[in-house]
């Protein structure tokens, strides 16, 4: 019972984790909260349904086309309603976000209607069975393999390549990353794209495991990505993905003790850090831009 | 030929002119030195080079061609690379690292080559590394590519930023304040570098306060005061010009003036 509890804390938690990313990663290099992630979490999640269950595409292609799809979402969201802000107060751009965020379920309301949809299975379900009592379905294996996947290649392409070395110039000192000839706008829009492409990812996985798509599926999950960068370190990309599972993790087990206090968890986790160390578990204490 | 011209450029904030219809022209292999009091406007010259800010009035000009309204990346990448008055390295990447940012600005496109996994693309990276590790053996930091920025100290920081702007393939340098917080002996060292960047071809206009070295590296010097371009020749015609001993130390009468 509990092993499989912590197997759910396991799927919860990477994908709380590819959320946070999303978070992480724009504010790394805007100072920017884009609460319109969790609309880009729903979006990937219907454009996932509507290439399989619409089109009928085989999800193997459908998967890459729907992130990628939520993407391109992504990089328009930035371009209209963050980057003509950017030299105006934070404020503003987190009302923009905050627009877009109702727009977009508004959006989808309107086009895909209110209901609550299954999510077709890309494949028969069996169940392993492992030692210890364990089991664990093709389905979770599947959810958690990919999560992990798209987490290493994100490192690898944060440490590794040249544009990876160009976001963190960038998420480290802007302006000047630009006098050294790089394209900063570029940069932002490739990190909207790369951070909506995994928050989407999150958002199909999950509407797989629960075969359940709506249109207002993404605030909470927006709000607990939020919560699980926040817990890490907002603006580290390590801390992101430690505290999603973290999060995952105490979700679940708290679940099995106070069952009805689940959501409550997340928050009372994010007032808690607020208050001992704000700049979460992996945030350095003093990295004030100057 | 000249590399490098502001022409009759008038930057503005507000009511407040910081650069006053300013002609400035380098020409390639000078050095040439910006000098002048604090607030004469030498930063904000160098920040409308590079695109930070847009003058009101007149033009700039890199390899003949104007750079006014230009992203300071675009400039970058046009040939036009500088140093900060105050330390701006990416103080969480090593010194290696701080160089192969700035080589972006030569290949802009070739983003994902360290992912690829054979010829195509190490290709590139290896020529990124080689030329970055040419910078930092330039300015005498090879053995410290390893090291977080932030680790460094001072003089090598400012070194190291000399470096970061070798890589990014300009042939032109700004170099704000190179000297700033120098002891005597770093400040020696850093001439012959400024000598060394000379040699190899490269342009340099430099903005100093120490008169030992503007003295001593420069081919010509511009003297700036009040946004005004008040002199400018060889330095030892410098030296002894009224107008800029009077900028720097004042004159008798200044409390007659009305100004």
């Amino acid at each position: 019972m509990l092993l499989a509890q912590l197997l759910n804390g396991l799927i919860l938690g990477t994908t709380y984790a590819l959320i946070a990313l999303g978070y992480t990663m724009v504010y790394g290099i805007l100072g920017l909260i884009n609460f319109a992630h969790g609309e880009i979490y729903m979006a990937g999640a219907f454009l996932g349904l509507f290439l399989t269950a619409g089109l009928k595409l085989p999800f193997l292609l459908a998967f890459p086309l729907a992130t990628g799809g939520a993407a391109v979402l992504g990089v328009i969201v930035e371009r209209v309603a963050y980057r003509p802000l950017r030299n105006s107060p934070r404020l503003s751009a987190l009302i923009s976000a905050i627009g877009v965020s109702i727009f977009l379920q508004n959006l989808t309301l309107t086009v895909a209607g209110p209901a609550t949809r299954p999510f077709p299975r890309p494949f028969g379900i069996r169940v392993l069975t492992l030692p210890a009592g364990l089991s664990i379905s093709s389905l979770q294996l599947f959810i958690i393999s990919v999560a992990v996947l798209l987490m290493l290649g994100l490192d690898l392409l944060i440490r590794r390549t040249a544009i990876g070395r160009a976001m963190r110039a960038t998420a480290q000192d802007l302006e000047t990353a630009r006098l050294m000839g790089i394209n900063v706008d570029r940069v932002i829009a490739l990190t909207f794209a790369i951070g909506s492409a995994l928050g989407a990812a999150a958002g199909i996985l999950i509407g797989l495991y629960f075969n359940s798509v709506d249109p207002l599926m993404g605030f909470q999950p927006g709000l607990k990505g939020f919560v699980a960068a926040v817990l890490g370190g907002i603006g580290n990309i390590p801390g992101a993905m430690l505290g999603g599972l973290l999060l995952g993790f105490a979700e679940v087990l708290g679940a099995v003790y106070f069952s009805q206090y689940r959501d409550a968890i997340a928050f009372a986790i994010l007032i808690f850090i607020l208050l001992v160390r704000p700049t979460g578990i992996l945030g350095s204490t003093a990295q004030d831009k100057v | 030929m000249t590399l490098l011209e502001a022409r009759q450029v008038t930057v503005r904030f507000g009511g407040v002119i910081a650069v006053n219809r300013v002609d400035i022209a380098v020409n390639e292999g000078e050095v040439v030195s910006l000098i002048g009091p604090n607030g004469a406007g030498k930063t904000t010259l160098f920040n409308a080079f590079t695109g930070i800010y847009r003058p009101q009035e007149g033009d700039l000009l890199l390899f003949g061609k104007s750079i006014k309204g230009l992203q300071p990346f675009q400039i970058a990448r046009r040939g036009l690379a500088r140093t900060f008055q105050n330390i701006r390295l990416f103080r969480d990447m090593s010194a290696l690292e701080n160089c192969l940012v700035a080589r972006q600005s030569s290949r802009p496109l070739r983003y994902l080559e360290g992912l690829l996994p054979y010829a195509a693309g190490r290709r590139g990276q290896r020529e990124d590394l080689a030329s970055a590790l040419a910078a930092l053996e330039f300015v005498g930091l090879a053995d410290r590519r390893g090291a977080k920025a932030r680790s460094l100290p001072y003089g090598e920081q400012r070194r190291l930023e000399i470096a970061r702007a070798l890589s990014t393939g300009a042939r032109v340098l700004l170099l704000d304040e190179p000297a700033a917080g120098m002891n005597p002996q770093e400040t020696k060292e850093l001439m012959a570098l400024i000598g060394r960047i000379r040699d190899t071809g490269r342009t340099v206009l430099l903005i100093e306060h120490d008169m030992r070295l503007v003295m001593g590296v420069s081919d010509r010097v511009v003297v700036l005061d009040h946004g005004l371009k008040i002199a400018e020749g060889k330095p030892q015609e410098v030296r002894r010009d009224p107008a800029v001993i009077r900028a720097y130390l004042g004159r008798r009468d200044d409390r007659a003036s009305t100004d």
